[in-house]
């Protein structure tokens, strides 16, 4: 087991560091930094201040070294600063994690909440009206984009309530705090949960089919029990693994939900500072959301094993 | 015991299927939601081909009298604050969509496609560096990645096709790797090579066709994701730039302000997207079914 975990640790150092390594050539494909567009905006360009800021910034050494500088700031704990605020990118990004962990954590909730039973229901009642419209329905759901649902959600607050939901900073008692979450979360989850629905569907149908469920009919037990406590229980296992690719649904959705409804969280910060071109902060959040895909990925391996005893710790 | 009909149960099982009109009628009682799907598809197809004929106006012609106006037998599906028809730019704005949608598909398919049978059949250095490369780009979410490209290369049509494109290639490199693995075990590729054929003969006549199927249903499954991230990109201002009518940008347009004011220009493009992509998968859940009935969900 010991083993094991070294090896994945060090396959998960060796994602992180390519990634790192590809974002940073992305970011710097194209010609034109931030001195450039402060520039642009401002209307007219001054070589010399231009100049000025580029050596400042350390926009003009070689990439290679701008990389070098990059990661072993990272080793020291610091991540560098952020152009456009001048604050460390740490203090930029930090006290927004906490708002898309809660939006996100909310969200992968209500997907499993909604997901799983309809799934099941959907499994058992294979080929029924109530199957075809849940299947049409999970199909919907992937089909709607992330915005436009959260964005027809605000026009039906508006509509009938004449309020939207707003975002406030203040810490609030908590289920006042749940109920300013649960709206953007939905909006969020809705897509995953049709993913897990389908999923859950075709796990069940396959667990349903197998030959130790027929013995079980066959010795009598009860619908209920073969259902949810032979059937589920095995078919649970793949929708664990999904919720690693969960994480990446979970995060585009997270990206344009917080924009259209104006929370200040990381994800939106991310667009924010792609748009200005501040690549500090660009590069960091990107890291962060590679290290959080990589670890979710992780600890969902680590379940599956946890969870199945067929599967020894073999790579 | 009922009485069996014989004829109608061949006919239900598909049998005697003559020529492909039959074969056709047969998959569609078959697969009812696929044909469905076939059917909007090629509604939008239609529409992006012929939009020019179709519209009544131009999509980016601005009329500051109608701006903001309901759907009126004037503006069928309302007018945005610059006065321009929706419709017009709905139906316009398939011909981007599908473009960019079909485009960074088949670019990544072709792509990936390539990498993934040369990486299953030379094996070796070539076959670890692709995997750990695919491994690391799989560690990003198909947007943050197509995000950042596309914010590097800057908002246009073509870097948006290129921007979506790359997160596909290594999707589908890893399948047809998985597949190519798997066939260059069969006998034929042995008698192959015993007979003396080079490898990129084997590769091109032997291992290629075989894994046709399941690139097809890969593609399907990537073009409505493609059309969705096109949308989500343009939203966010890094997907299509001014002239062109994108669904997604016409969204971020109308979005906070005018959800009060004109429903309508929230409502309309949202809808075009949904049935797009909502075709797409049904069609694509079809195709997969037929291909590799073992994936049945």
């Amino acid at each position: 087991m010991i083993p094991y975990l070294i090896r994945r640790f060090f396959l998960m150092a060796v994602t992180l560091f390519g990634m790192s390594v590809i974002i940073f050539v992305m970011l710097r494909l194209v010609p034109g930094n931030i001195a450039d567009i402060l520039f642009d905006s401002a209307g007219f360009i001054d070589p010399a201040a231009k100049a000025q800021i580029e050596a400042d910034l350390g926009l003009d050494k070689p990439i290679v070294f701008q990389y070098l500088s990059w990661i072993g700031g990272m080793m020291q704990g610091d991540l560098g600063f952020s152009y456009v605020s001048e604050r460390s990118t740490l203090d930029e990004i930090l006290p927004r994690i906490p708002i898309t962990a809660k939006l996100a954590a909310l969200a992968l909730a209500f997907s499993i909440i909604l997901g799983v039973p309809l799934g099941v229901i959907s499994a058992v009642r294979q080929d029924t009206k109530m199957d075809y419209f849940l299947r049409v329905v999970s199909l919907s759901g992937l089909s709607l984009p992330s915005f436009w649902l959260a964005l027809l959600i605000l026009m039906f607050f508006v509509q009938f309530f004449g309020t939207i939901p707003i975002y406030t900073r203040e810490p609030q008692p908590f289920w006042d705090e749940l109920v300013m979450y649960a709206i953007p979360a939905a909006a969020v989850g809705f897509r995953s949960s049709a993913l897990i629905m389908r999923l859950t569907r075709s796990s069940m149908l396959e667990v349903l089919r197998q030959d130790y469920i027929r013995t079980a009919r066959s010795k009598g037990a009860s619908d209920k029990s073969v259902n949810y406590h032979h059937a589920l229980r095995n078919a649970v296992l793949p929708v664990v693994t999904i919720i690693g690719i969960e994480a990446a649904f979970l995060i585009g959705g997270l990206i344009v939900t917080e924009t259209v409804f104006n929370i200040p969280g990381v994800a939106r910060f991310l667009v924010e500072a792609i748009q200005w071109r501040d690549y500090p902060i660009v590069q960091n959040l990107v890291m962060l959301i590679a290290l959080v895909t990589v670890v979710v990925n992780f600890i969902v391996d680590l379940l599956y094993v946890a969870l199945d005893p067929r599967i020894k710790y073999s790579d | 015991m009922q009485a069996i009909d014989h004829q109608a149960e061949l006919k239900r099982a598909g049998a005697n299927r003559t020529g492909w009109s039959s074969s056709a009628l047969y998959l569609m009682r078959r697969y009812p939601l696929g044909a469905f799907g076939l059917v909007v598809v090629i509604i939008f197809v239609l529409a992006a081909i012929f939009a020019n004929s179709i519209s009544m106006y131009d999509p980016t012609s601005t009329n500051a009298r109608s701006s903001l106006s309901p759907p009126t037998e004037e503006h069928l599906l309302g007018a945005d604050f610059m006065g321009r028809d929706m419709l017009s730019r709905i139906i316009h704005g398939a011909r981007i969509s599908l473009a960019v949608g079909v485009g960074s598909t088949l670019i990544g398919c072709f792509f990936g496609v390539a990498i993934g049978l040369m990486s299953g059949f030379l094996l070796g250095w070539f076959d670890l560096v692709t995997q750990r490369i695919i491994d690391i780009m799989q560690a990003l979410p198909l947007l943050v990645m197509a995000l950042v490209m596309a914010a590097s290369l800057g908002p246009s049509l073509e870097n948006t096709i290129i921007a979506i494109s790359i997160p596909v290639i290594p999707h589908v490199a890893r399948v047809i790797r998985a597949n190519t693995l798997a066939l260059r075990e069969m006998p034929f590729v042995e008698a192959a090579k015993a007979q003396g054929m080079s490898d990129l003969r084997v590769a091109v006549r032997h291992i290629l066709p075989n894994t046709v199927a399941p690139v097809i249903v890969l593609a399907t499954a990537q073009l409505g994701s493609a059309i969705l991230t096109e949308a989500s990109l343009s939203f966010l201002g890094l997907g299509i730039p001014e002239p062109h009518p994108s669904w997604g940008r016409m969204l971020s347009e109308s979005a906070a302000e005018y959800v009060r004011t004109a429903p309508w220009l929230v409502i309309f493009p949202g809808l075009a997207i949904s049935l797009a992509v909502f075709g797409t998968n049904l069609l694509g859940d079809a195709v997969r079914d037929i291909l590799d009935p073992r994936q049945r969900s």
